[in-house]
């Protein structure tokens, strides 16, 4: 579990200590998730960012937790951690939670809902794989670890 | 924080002074609309200039409100700001809403 270790491997970013390199932990539920979107959005790697670039990572960040909160905990009780580190140019965040895997063990494909039908839902995972540049699940355990890279533009 | 509407001529407006619309508060949101929504009026303008952040729940929440006064009323949204702007481009959702730059020119007072 990142609680637990004092380096973590992101796409590639290390992420041994040092500036720049957050912890935020939150209960499993949608305001808590709002608080913790806060207390990431005002923390060192992400406080420095271009107005665009921190609207991408908010939306990306809200998607992630809240799909976490919804589908993997079902709205039971739970932690979700997340780690953040800029590094070259790169948000890289790694989302672990001990929910349910994911359906298959596999990524939702994320397809854009035809918006002439109206859709209320399913955007979710469309946002995220239209604002991250890698993601990577694994189950470990009764861990699940999503490993996300978001390129800065600014 | 609170949800306002009135109505002026023909369109019933309704100034949403919420600074986010997201998982958190979609269905309290939509809850709040439907009751502010009751009139005949056949334009609905939904002022969104102090919303900061919206996200695929606050998108779904803004839907329903559109298929709740389909077909005869219609949904139109004013003052999007860049992450609201964002949510909506990004999954092509502003293809079927009318949005206007603000409020004003919504109501079609010269901008």
């Amino acid at each position: 579990m990142l609680a637990d270790t004092g380096a973590v491997s992101v796409m590639g970013c290390s992420a041994s200590g040092g500036a720049g390199f957050a912890l935020v932990t939150m209960p499993a539920d949608s305001e808590s998730v709002r608080a913790g979107l806060d207390r990431a959005l005002r923390s060192s790697p992400l406080r420095g960012l271009g107005a665009d670039d921190r609207d991408r990572a908010e939306i990306l960040l809200a998607e992630v937790l809240n799909n976490i909160v919804e589908h993997a905990y079902r709205g039971g009780k739970g932690e979700i951690r997340l780690l953040l580190r800029m590094e070259s140019g790169r948000l890289c965040l790694v989302i672990e939670d001990e929910g349910e895997a994911m359906p298959g063990g596999h990524l939702p494909a994320g397809t854009l809902p035809d918006a002439a039908c109206l859709p209320e839902g399913g955007f979710g995972w469309f946002l995220i794989r239209a604002l991250a540049s890698e993601i990577a699940y694994a189950r470990r355990g009764r861990t699940n670890r999503l490993d996300v890279t978001m390129t800065c533009e600014q | 924080m609170s949800i306002e509407a009135e109505t002026e001529g023909s369109a019933r407006i309704i100034r949403v002074g919420h600074d986010r619309i997201d998982a958190a508060g979609a269905i309290g949101f939509k809850e709040r609309i439907r009751d502010l929504i009751p009139g005949p009026e056949k334009r609905v303008i939904m002022d969104l200039s102090r919303v900061n952040f919206l996200d695929s729940s606050g998108l779904g929440a803004i839907v329903a409100v559109m298929k709740l006064l389909a077909p005869e009323r219609k949904l139109e949204l004013a003052g999007l700001t860049p992450t609201v702007e964002k949510v909506f481009r990004l999954t092509r959702m502003d293809s079927i809403f009318t949005i206007h730059p603000d409020l004003a020119r919504g109501l079609g007072h010269a901008g």
